[in-house]
């Protein structure tokens, strides 16, 4: 445990090989952009992404079974192999393979969802000189990694330093990324500026809260000062103010109101299949960092904490739903869906018992997969123009009048994608949403469990009323089509992301159908982590 | 006999353990049909209808099954496999055969059968007939989960099923826009009620640790008042969501927006009972609040005066019969909240009101067929010599509603008016309220109920040019035929084979105590208000030379509030609809806007940056940097003050 002058550095390979195993393909990946040809770069990427992101998920879940009751604290205490964390990594790899297919796919004519070269202004002489000859972006497969390798670290970090670290190398490679799309590049690079900027803000809060933390208690080790927290009586305010800062920092990544302000623009601006794939990894690995934190540290600080919590979660659920029912645009309405979602599973951070971690566990993981696949639908469905030419994506919500009828198996994928989004039985969203609402009525937060209903049944209108589009609204006459950006139909692509869109709806049935095993498995990992405590 | 409930699990007939084949043969049904598509439109709506017949056949054979039995060991819980199996929460997923499910189940599938059948002819010229048997047959299937379920939360799954079918039946013809906005409507209350139900499934579920049916009333013998209370008051709540109880009825004159036999199987005779349902089904927990079962009895006696008072006024066929369904759901609710003796005549009334209402329903949907598709009765009046067929079932359904001896409503209304009188928990004016309210209610149901009558078949004929009025093929007046027999006999056959004494080992055992009146007086003068109120419709509307004016005349101020339902939509606008939007307002202008106002003086540092990138979207980066400013700050000073 003792993070002080440690005289020989200690490395559990084994333990970190999930981690390792992705920055080293990033590293790798890397050295490929440098030194292998132009034309082949996209044949050794997109392998080496697949299976070095599929090798951490079996090594996570190899270890997350034969998990033991005790931590193992690596790298010198400054990471937890525990039980939660290697759930975590799991839940990560799972979401980030299915994230990676989409990313990796492109259309039948060859075409990604990336600027051919992002370096080249919009617009110019140059880009279009790229575009011609048909460059593609195969960084995208490295930083994505980085950002991947990042996150399977947040969750298991113990020390405010690693936390920091795995914070910035998850985060740097996302803000690229979102400037890198293909179409409405403008707009793109918008979204990465204001999330590279606010995403700083929210570091140095995170830096400052660090900063008086350790200057309440002399040590940056989260463990440590829990103990420390335990042995004070009457308990600085310094040391509160500093936690606070902390959560400020995490509750920024979540999405959190009122932190939340970079959500709708950086989702709309990103290209969807990074918008995807950090929708769903980025919350997972941010509320693992926010559950590690509060499981770790704050005991001792939880009275003083909870109103804090409390305003977030009850203030992130009613905005995220309220503003959500006035979105006129898909990717827009799913980022407000995204931050009530968020307000949601704070509901069962909150509730600090056995049954809001074990039920926010497993709403991470349901939520995430069910994002892949949503906004793997939204990738697929693109504007027509007059003639004939498929463009960017078409995200209003009047171009999607009629899908059900153009692309009706997309529009029935989406569909119960937005069910469980609602939380209608039979999906993975219904049984998530009941274990974390049932865990706060169990830990006297039952206040917040029916604000946290009311918003859900709320929020179900919005997501009711894209269905009632795709299925009952008439498409766009034709008239109204040549005047205005064509309707949304299905791309033909290299099939990826159907795939990714396919197995994100089975495991989003399967855990709704018949969710006990998987239930059982997070309830397990939960107590195991509440007898380390 | 609350533990016989519990340790009713005796061994398993055979017939039982079949039991799940009468939901899973319409599903089936309906998913072929989805899934079909175009191919199956030719034999699409045949399907449909065996499909429906195979589960009623089954459910035939479950019953007598059952009956076979002693009627201690009658109710079964067919365990089908374990559905969840958590650390803390373990579900069976399994299906409740007891007397009451079982008459549930019966009546579903019976009237649904009979539907359609109807609707073939009905739906017979809509090029999408075949989704319709879909939606109808993915009803039957969820309904039935309902009525079913051994636990609240199969009971759920069957709740939302309804509630997606409803939606997708009411919004069938949704290319009409204020046929949309009426789904949207029934979808609104239906989510009201739907938080309801969690709340009341949250609760058992972190007090219980179980949300089956057995479990959750073993639990509840020892639970305190408190809790009892507020999960019978988040039922009651769903209840009202489902059934169109006050507060939450306005929709189902909106949902009449659908095909009429849809009206007649899910907002007649099935769906919106449920409520009711769910809370003689609930007894156990009921037994123990008195608080609950007053609010229970409470919003029964208001919806059943509401609905009444609505149908008075209303001139669409369709929608007066909603406001009488209302109404009658209404008794059913008073007679459930007054304990297990008048649930068993909720139950009962549930039934035969199914019969009747559908019948009245399908006979509406086959004048309609006749008049081109009118629902205006002034525009109607003199029928009954072109469509003698629907005159007379419409009149066997008229007879049963208004409680005239020997037809069907005569015996389960009358019984509920007479347990209305009895004091419940020794509270005499409770007796007298609500006995009389149900008792005036019966007056008005039959001067509204005779009014439709007499305008619809009576007086001098009223139509727009070019009506051919002309009786329905036999497929729509079969069942209609079927039903009126239903509607007069039903009654009398329920009481003749003791249908109390067969459904009392399935509710909590009650006692039977003296109304504060004779039980012939107060059957007496429940007929004498019923032959006044029927009198006044006669002279106002029947005789010929009654005048019913084409267009609603002016009125005072009680029938042009009744007209507009009493003002409902108003009241909801006002209370709710305008504070939401408020609401949504103001939110999105925060989140959007106004941080960004306050700060624009002092933004220097990214003014330069913020007028570069903000052309394309409307938030100004310093203003988003302001609110977590703001924010930090906020979070700041309520952990300071809670320090403090």
């Amino acid at each position: 445990m003792s993070v002080l002058a440690a005289p020989e550095i200690h490395i559990e390979w084994s333990a970190l090989a999930p981690v390792l195993i992705v920055l080293g393909a990033a590293v790798v990946a890397t050295l490929v952009e440098a030194f292998v040809p132009r034309q082949a770069r996209r044949l050794v990427q997109v392998p080496l992404a697949l299976l070095s992101v599929a090798a951490a998920g079996l090594v996570a879940l190899q270890l997350a079974l034969t998990a033991s009751s005790s931590t193992t604290a690596a790298a010198q205490g400054n990471l937890a192999v525990d039980p939660m964390a290697l759930y975590l990594q799991l839940a990560i790899a799972a979401c980030s393979l299915l994230g990676l297919l989409v990313i990796a796919d492109r259309t039948v004519q060859g075409e990604d969802a990336f600027a051919p070269q992002a370096s080249a202004v919009p617009a110019s002489e140059y880009e279009e000189q790229v575009r011609r000859a048909g460059w593609t972006q195969t960084d995208v497969f490295p930083l994505v990694l980085f950002a991947v390798g990042g996150m399977m670290l947040f969750p298991a970090a113990t020390d405010l330093i690693t936390l920091f670290v795995s914070l910035e190398v998850l985060s740097l490679p996302l803000y690229l990324l979102t400037g890198m799309a293909r179409h409405r590049r403008l707009l793109s690079q918008e979204a990465s500026l204001k999330y590279f900027l606010l995403g700083a803000l929210a570091s140095a809060f995170f830096l400052f809260g660090a900063a008086w933390v350790y200057g309440a208690t002399g040590t940056l080790n989260l463990y440590v000062i829990q103990i420390s927290v335990s042995s004070v009586t009457g308990l600085s305010p310094i040391l509160v103010v500093g936690a606070v800062l902390i959560l400020v920092g995490l509750l920024f990544k979540v999405g959190a109101v009122p932190f939340h302000a970079w959500t709708p623009d950086v989702y709309q601006g990103a290209p969807t299949v990074v918008t995807g794939f950090m929708a769903a990894c980025t919350k997972i690995a941010a509320f693992g960092a926010l559950l590690r934190v509060i499981y770790a540290m704050v005991p001792g600080l939880e009275w003083s904490l909870e109103p804090v919590l409390w305003t977030v979660a009850i203030l992130t659920m009613v905005v995220g739903t309220v503003v959500g029912l006035v979105q006129k645009d898909v990717k827009r309405l799913l980022a407000y869906s995204a931050i009530a979602h968020a307000g949601f599973i704070l509901v069962g951070v909150t509730a600090y018992s056995l049954e809001g971690l074990s039920g926010s566990l497993f709403y991470l993981f349901t939520y995430g997969i069910s994002t892949v696949g949503a906004f793997g639908v939204l990738s697929l469905v693109r504007e027509v123009d007059s003639d004939g030419h498929m463009r960017g994506e078409a995200t209003g919500l009047d171009q999607w009048r009629g899908l059900g009828r153009r692309s009706p198996l997309l529009a029935g994928c989406f569909a119960i994608f937005l069910l469980s989004f609602a939380g209608i039985p039979l999906t993975s969203g219904f049984v998530a949403k009941f274990a974390v609402f049932g865990a706060a009525f169990g830990s006297g937060a039952a206040a917040l469990g029916i604000v946290g209903l009311a918003c859900s049944a709320a929020a179900a209108f919005f997501y009711a009323r894209v269905i009632q589009v795709m299925f009952f609204d008439s498409p766009p006459d034709e008239e109204v089509r040549l005047t205005t950006v064509g309707p949304g139909i299905g791309v033909r692509t290299l099939g990826f992301t159907q795939i990714a869109i396919a197995v994100s709806l089975a495991l989003t049935l399967v855990l709704g159908i018949v969710p006990g095993w998987f239930l059982s498995f997070t309830e397990e990992l939960s107590s195991l982590l509440m007898l380390t405590r | 006999m609350t533990e016989n409930l519990v340790l009713a699990a005796a061994e398993v007939t055979p017939a039982a353990s079949a039991a799940w084949l009468v939901i899973a043969i319409p599903l089936v049904s309906a998913g072929i049909l989805l899934l079909a598509g175009r191919l199956a439109d030719k034999w699409g709506h045949l399907l449909g209808v065996a499909a429906s017949a195979a589960s009623c056949v089954v459910a035939c054979w479950v019953f007598f099954a059952m009956l076979a039995q002693p009627a201690a060991e009658r109710a079964q819980d067919v365990v089908l496999g374990t559905w969840i199996a958590g650390g803390s929460f373990t579900l069976d997923l399994g299906l409740q055969i007891d007397q009451l499910s079982m008459a549930f189940v019966l009546l579903v599938t019976f009237v649904g059968t009979l539907i359609h059948i109807y609707s073939i002819a009905y739906m017979e010229h809509d090029p999408d007939r075949r989704r319709f048997f879909a939606y109808l047959n993915l009803f039957v299937a969820a309904m039935l989960t309902l009525v079913m379920a051994d636990s609240y939360l199969v009971l759920f799954v069957g709740w939302e099923g309804v509630g997606l079918a409803s939606y997708l039946l009411i919004g069938f013809w949704n290319y009409r826009t204020e046929y949309a906005v009426a789904a949207k409507k029934a979808f609104i209350a239906n989510r009201v009620g739907d938080v309801g139900m969690l709340i009341a499934m949250m609760i058992m579920f972190s007090q219980f640790h179980t949300l089956s049916f057995s479990g959750v009333f073993a639990a509840a013998a020892h639970a305190s008042p408190a809790t009892l209370t507020l999960i019978g008051l988040a039922l009651l709540l769903a209840a009202c969501g489902k059934s169109a109880q006050f507060p939450l009825q306005s929709w189902l004159g909106d949902a009449m927006a659908g095909p009429t036999p849809v009206s007649a199987l899910i907002h007649a005779a099935t769906m919106v009972t449920a409520g009711v349902y769910l809370v003689v089904r609930s007894g156990p927990i009921f037994e123990h609040t008195a608080n609950a079962r007053l609010a229970v009895l409470i919003v029964g006696a208001i919806t059943l005066l509401y609905g009444a008072i609505v149908g008075c006024a209303k001139d669409d066929m369709k929608k007066a019969l909603a406001a009488s369904t209302m109404s009658q759901i209404g008794y059913m609710m008073l007679a459930a909240g007054l304990g297990p003796v008048g649930g068993i005549f909720a139950i009962m009334h549930l039934l035969t009101h199914g019969f009747f209402k559908a019948g009245l329903f399908l006979g509406a949907g086959s004048v309609m067929h006749a008049m081109s598709d009118q629902v205006d009765m002034r525009r109607f009046g003199a029928l009954d010599k072109f469509m003698r067929v629907t005159w007379l079932t419409m009149m066997a359904g008229w007879l049963a509603i208004l409680g005239i001896p020997p037809f069907a409503g005569f015996f389960s209304k009358d019984k509920i008016i007479e347990q209305a009188f009895v004091p419940p928990d020794g509270q005499p004016w409770q007796a007298w309220v609500f006995g009389l309210v149900a008792m005036l209610g019966a007056g008005i149901t039959a001067f509204y109920m005779s009014r439709l009558f007499f305008m619809v078949f009576q007086g001098k004929a009223r139509w727009t040019d070019g009506q051919h009025p002309h009786e329905s093929p036999p497929l729509m007046t079969v069942p209609m035929i079927i039903l009126s027999l239903g509607s007069i006999g039903l009654g009398l056959v329920l009481t003749l084979v003791k249908f109390d004494e067969y459904l009392a080992p399935a509710l909590v055992e009650g006692h039977h105590g003296e109304p504060v009146l004779n039980q012939y007086v107060i059957m007496g003068s429940t007929l004498a208000l019923v032959v006044i109120g029927a009198w006044i419709a006669w002279v106002k509307f029947g005789t010929k030379t009654a005048v019913v004016p084409v267009l609603p005349p002016a009125a005072d101020g009680l029938v042009r509030a009744a007209r507009a339902d009493l003002y409902q939509d108003t009241l909801n606008n006002a209370l709710l609809v305008v504070p939401g939007q408020a609401l949504v307002r103001g939110t999105t202008e925060v989140d959007e806007k106004v941080v960004d106002g306050a700060v624009r003086g002092i933004g220097a540092l990214f003014q330069s940056i913020g007028s570069v990138v903000s052309r394309l979207q409307n938030g100004y980066v310093r203003s988003y940097a302001a609110t977590m400013l703001a924010g930090v700050i906020l979070l700041v000073a309520i952990v300071l003050a809670v320090q403090g």
